[in-house]
């Protein structure tokens, strides 16, 4: 279903540096199907300081896309308002060339972990089945089935056994895991993820890094907000470099670059040492 | 403010009840023995028709408020149907002005109602207004419109007395509530409503469930969240409007709040929260409704919060999932098991380190180790130690001989396995956490008392990929203690 020449095509025309979108002309939907986030213009504003400025990109279909700024760079509001969550001042998202209401199924939502209050009287199991009731129906009950799907997707994340545990005896890492489980149990196309790697345990880290692979060689995509500059080479293809507008976006080997983290996060010059270290490293292994 | 103001209100019920249940009691007896046990047999057996009614009505009023309450409780929105209710005052006492003006029965239920609901939704509204559109937070919101609508009620209610057409005689019926003045018809009025709250909350269970958990993913799910929460609003409208004149419009929210959670105290489910809440609600509006009936002038509100209260108290402290009582004894359990990790694990210590633990069998490792120098290894006071070893020999793990004390068989098993356990968790800080060797032997010591067994085998595959020692790995860091080097420099000075 992804064709080749397309996504070869937001491949080629790599290293962008707010480019305006004006090579697509008319933006026409059906030109994007193959696109799974397509974002054109997108404004944000929280009262009336702008939260994210003229945002613009088409994210390549079947690879791991790294957003990545600064704290209050708006990389969740970017993803929050790209699914309809908060309202937009201007702008056009598309999913797989259609609305986010169309598309929502094809779509898999991983919040932050700190968005939801773990006291909250369910267990790990009844949370991934969340992730079915779109499937489910309204004032459906869930049956058997939809459980037996929701233990298999605990399974592939590494806590299958954790399944009847009520969510606050779980650990970070494992509150974690259950959220993706929960969005890998919907069997989508796209997966969106706020800050997945943030404060879990090395294990947890390398369990999600795998399934993020696995991901990637069915020709699913996932978007992936980020925090530490050091794996961003390891870890995914794409990036998008955001600080309030898209600074750079593109194959992470031509747009990962000192220059482009400088334009992202100002003049923290021991952090890009690290991240020319992490790239020689990349290279080097290549 | 209003917790406070509720907590208040629950005081001052039980004091009335305290001052004035003797008078009533006495005021019933002195009519004559018998009529009291009539009257008692009467409401209980509720031979009469419209205690019958009444008590149903109420019963059903209960379960629903338990099932709105427990979803309201976990939207963290308790306190909406509070303001709701405190809101609802200027419209009963407009709707009593109007229509009595207009000619028409100013005591019709479904017109006091229907004024209820005007300026309850209208508070509401309010609320919304201002928490949206200032930089005002909701609690304050509440605050404001709740007291700003019950003062503008009471005011009605005093132009109310002083108009010459008015009988407001039996209005103050809504402020705490009165099931003995209630009609068969205004209680089927509640059962119905009632039953379709209940019915919406059963069907629409899964969505409102995922609504309180995590409203983003709702949202992303394609939910309408908006709609959501307004079809849960609008059952705690029908909830507390049709529960005025059971319950009264101040304590209406003590049956939204107190089943659902004291619920909370029993279990880890929520569709076991919201039956036990049901339930809880049914058995204290049937209690109180059956009082108020028995004593016309008893006010069941006060009657169903004081029932509410009882129950909730006894949630609290004996609840099995997260009671006070229940966690007292987790804690003491806890601290006991790791006092006994400790015990275990520093005898072992201390024969590996007085022996050449690589030359020796396990067998010579049951030497004796003195009190004195476990006390001196960690530290605790010689009383808390004392008790971990006299456990320890109750379960015949170590035995003890004058001023010393040596492992048994199962003993050195069970500290073998400590250790190994503490290593292999020391061992994994320092080779995937990066941790420095000093700094590890504190961390080590408040995780592995929490260690799942399926992490302890991820440890040994992960160590085990490393070529490292399984069955008791030497110790990554030097276990020579402070006090050893305390006695040393001790030593020296003397």
């Amino acid at each position: 279903m992804p064709d080749p020449n397309l996504s070869s095509e937001v491949d080629a025309d790599a290293p962008v540096v707010d480019a305006p979108q004006s090579e697509t002309p008319a933006f026409s939907d059906t030109s994007l199907s193959n696109v799974p986030l397509s974002v054109y213009d997108l404004t944000v504003a929280y009262h009336r300081k702008p939260v994210i400025w003229d945002v613009s990109f088409d994210l390549p279909a079947g690879s791991l896309i790294g957003i990545v700024g600064p704290n209050g760079a708006g990389k969740s509001t970017l993803l929050k308002a790209s699914m309809d969550l908060i309202p937009r001042a201007s702008g056009r998202v598309r999913f797989f060339g259609q609305s986010y209401r169309q598309a929502h199924n094809r779509v898999g939502y991983v919040p932050q972990r700190e968005s939801v209050d773990w006291q909250f009287p369910v267990s790990a199991l009844d949370v991934v089945t969340m992730g079915l009731y779109d499937k489910i129906g309204w004032c459906r009950p869930v049956r058997k089935r939809h459980r037996a799907l929701a233990r298999e997707a605990l399974r592939r994340v590494g806590i299958g056994d954790l399944a009847d545990r009520q969510i606050s005896q779980l650990s970070g890492g494992q509150q974690q895991r259950t959220f993706l489980a929960r969005a890998l149990v919907q069997d989508a196309d796209l997966y969106l993820m706020d800050e997945p790697f943030a404060a879990v345990d090395a294990s947890t880290e390398h369990a999600i890094v795998e399934i993020l692979r696995e991901l990637k060689s069915r020709g699913k995509t996932a978007v992936v907000i980020h925090h530490d500059l050091q794996t961003v080479p390891e870890y995914f293809d794409y990036v998008v470099l955001l600080n309030m507008r898209v600074v750079a976006h593109g194959p992470v080997m031509d747009t990962f670059t000192p220059e482009n983290l400088q334009k992202t996060y100002g003049g923290r010059l021991t952090l890009l040492d690290e991240v020319t270290e992490a790239m020689r490293r990349r290279e080097s292994s290549l | 403010m209003t917790p406070l103001h509720d907590l208040l209100s629950i005081g001052w019920m039980w004091l009335v009840l305290v001052t004035e249940l003797p008078d009533l009691l006495s005021a019933a007896t002195q009519s004559t023995q018998d009529s009291l046990l009539a009257d008692l047999i009467r409401v209980v057996s509720m031979r009469d028709y419209n205690t019958r009614v009444v008590i149903v009505g109420v019963a059903t009023l209960g379960g629903a408020a338990g099932l709105v309450g427990s979803f309201t409780l976990l939207r963290k929105r308790a306190l909406m149907g509070d303001a709701l209710a405190h809101a609802s005052t200027p419209g009963i006492a407009i709707a009593f002005i109007v229509a009595t003006s207009l000619g028409g029965d100013g005591k019709s239920i479904p017109v006091l109602l229907a004024g209820a609901s005007f300026t309850g939704l209208i508070g509401v509204a309010g609320i919304l207004l201002i928490r949206n559109q200032t930089r005002l937070k909701e609690d304050a919101a509440l605050g404001i419109v709740l007291s700003v609508f019950f003062g503008l009620g009471m005011a009605l209610f005093g132009v109310i007395q002083q108009m010459q057409t008015g009988h407001a005689a039996g209005l103050e019926g809504f402020i705490f509530g009165m099931t003995a003045s209630m009609q068969a018809a205004d209680a089927q009025l509640i059962a119905a409503v009632s039953v379709i709250v209940i019915a919406g909350c059963l069907l629409l269970f899964k969505e409102l469930q995922l609504l309180c958990f995590d409203e983003g993913f709702a949202g992303a799910q394609g939910y309408p969240v908006v709609v959501l929460d307004i079809i849960l609003m609008a059952m705690i409208v029908l909830v507390t409007i049709v529960g005025l004149q059971a319950v009264g419009l101040i304590l209406i929210i003590a049956l939204l709040v107190i089943p659902a959670a004291a619920a909370r105290f029993w279990t880890e489910t929520m569709s076991r929260m919201i039956v036990c809440s049901a339930a809880l609600g049914v058995t204290s509006s049937v209690i109180g409704g059956l009082a108020s009936a028995m004593f016309p002038g008893l006010p069941s509100g006060a009657m169903i919060v004081l029932v509410c209260s009882v129950f909730f108290f006894v949630s609290m402290m004996l609840g099995t999932r997260r009671g006070v009582l229940i966690r007292l004894i987790r804690r003491r359990q806890l601290n006991r098991r790791i006092d006994r990790q400790h015990l275990l694990r520093a005898m072992y210590e201390q024969i590996e380190r007085d022996q050449d633990a690589v030359d020796e069998s396990l067998s010579h490792r049951k030497t004796p180790v003195s009190v004195a120098k476990l006390l001196s290894m960690r530290s605790w006071t010689l009383r808390r130690l004392e008790r971990a070893i006299d456990r320890a020999v109750e379960d015949d793990l170590v035995r003890r001989s004058n001023g010393s004390c040596r492992l048994t068989g199962a003993g050195l098993t069970e500290a073998a396995r400590l250790t190994r356990q503490h290593r292999l968790w020391e061992m994994y800080l320092i080779t995937y956490a990066e941790v420095a060797t000093a700094n590890v032997d504190r961390d080590a010591d408040a995780i592995e008392h929490v260690l799942a067994p399926e992490v302890i085998d991820q440890l040994e595959d992960l160590l085990d990929e490393q070529g490292t020692m399984i069955a008791v790995p030497v110790s990554p860091h030097d276990i020579a203690p402070e006090a050893e080097m305390e006695n040393k420099t001790g030593g020296g000075e003397a």
